[in-house]
């Protein structure tokens, strides 16, 4: 699953260090996360959607769906 | 960002604990493990009662090694938990069909020693090690 997670972050001057420790994750899984190699559970992509105010479909694209 | 730093910090500190736990439980499991299968020949000469005692201690200290090691694993983030999970499904089927095949090389003639857990035991280690490995570098 694609996703916006590193322009969101970009825009705010943050690390994967600081989104990993925002989401209380390993850097290892915010990376994989960013990189789309691993998709999270509902919990974590709700998590990401509310420390970016956004909607979860505004961060994470549906393969499937485009 | 510093508060969520500082639950990070402490959550990391919680894995570390519980993975010093685990190596602790396990090597004492290990301890006992040695105990059990030498005591009785060099130290206790056989003796039934000391035998039943640390065989007890022997499989209390794997239940809480058990114990411990779910509590390890709860405490993972969901990543490192499915590469863990992933590790420990490959091992079980690995150990699974490699045992039960290994097991038949004597009935079949085709070893003429006894197969050995020991060896079962190896396998399963190499192939746990190696799959952990395989997912760290597959999630990198």
């Amino acid at each position: 699953m694609k996703n916006r997670l590193k322009v969101l972050r970009a825009e705010r001057d943050w690390t994967q260090a600081d989104l990993a420790n925002a989401l209380a994750v390993s850097r290892q899984t915010a990376n994989a996360i960013e990189k789309g190699k691993f998709d999270p559970s509902l919990p974590l992509a709700f998590k990401i959607s509310r420390l970016f105010n956004l909607s979860v479909e505004e961060i994470f694209i549906d393969d499937e769906a485009s | 960002m510093t508060d969520n730093k500082h639950s990070e910090t402490i959550c990391t500190q919680h894995n570390n604990t519980n993975i010093l736990n685990l190596a602790l439980w396990t090597l004492a499991w290990v301890a006992s493990t040695a105990l059990l299968r030498f005591g009785a020949e060099y130290i206790w000469d056989y003796n039934a009662a000391y035998s039943i005692i640390v065989l007890i201690t022997h499989l209390a200290l794997g239940a809480a090694m058990i114990m411990v090691n779910v509590k390890h694993l709860a405490n993972l983030d969901e990543l490192q938990r499915k590469i863990t999970m992933d590790a420990m499904g490959i091992t079980l089927g690995v150990g699974l069909i490699a045992g039960i095949a290994y097991e038949q090389l004597e009935d079949i003639k085709l070893i003429t020693f006894e197969p050995e857990i020991n060896h079962l035991i190896m396998l399963m280690a190499f192939t746990y090690i190696i799959s952990i490995l395989i997912g760290n570098r597959k999630y990198t």
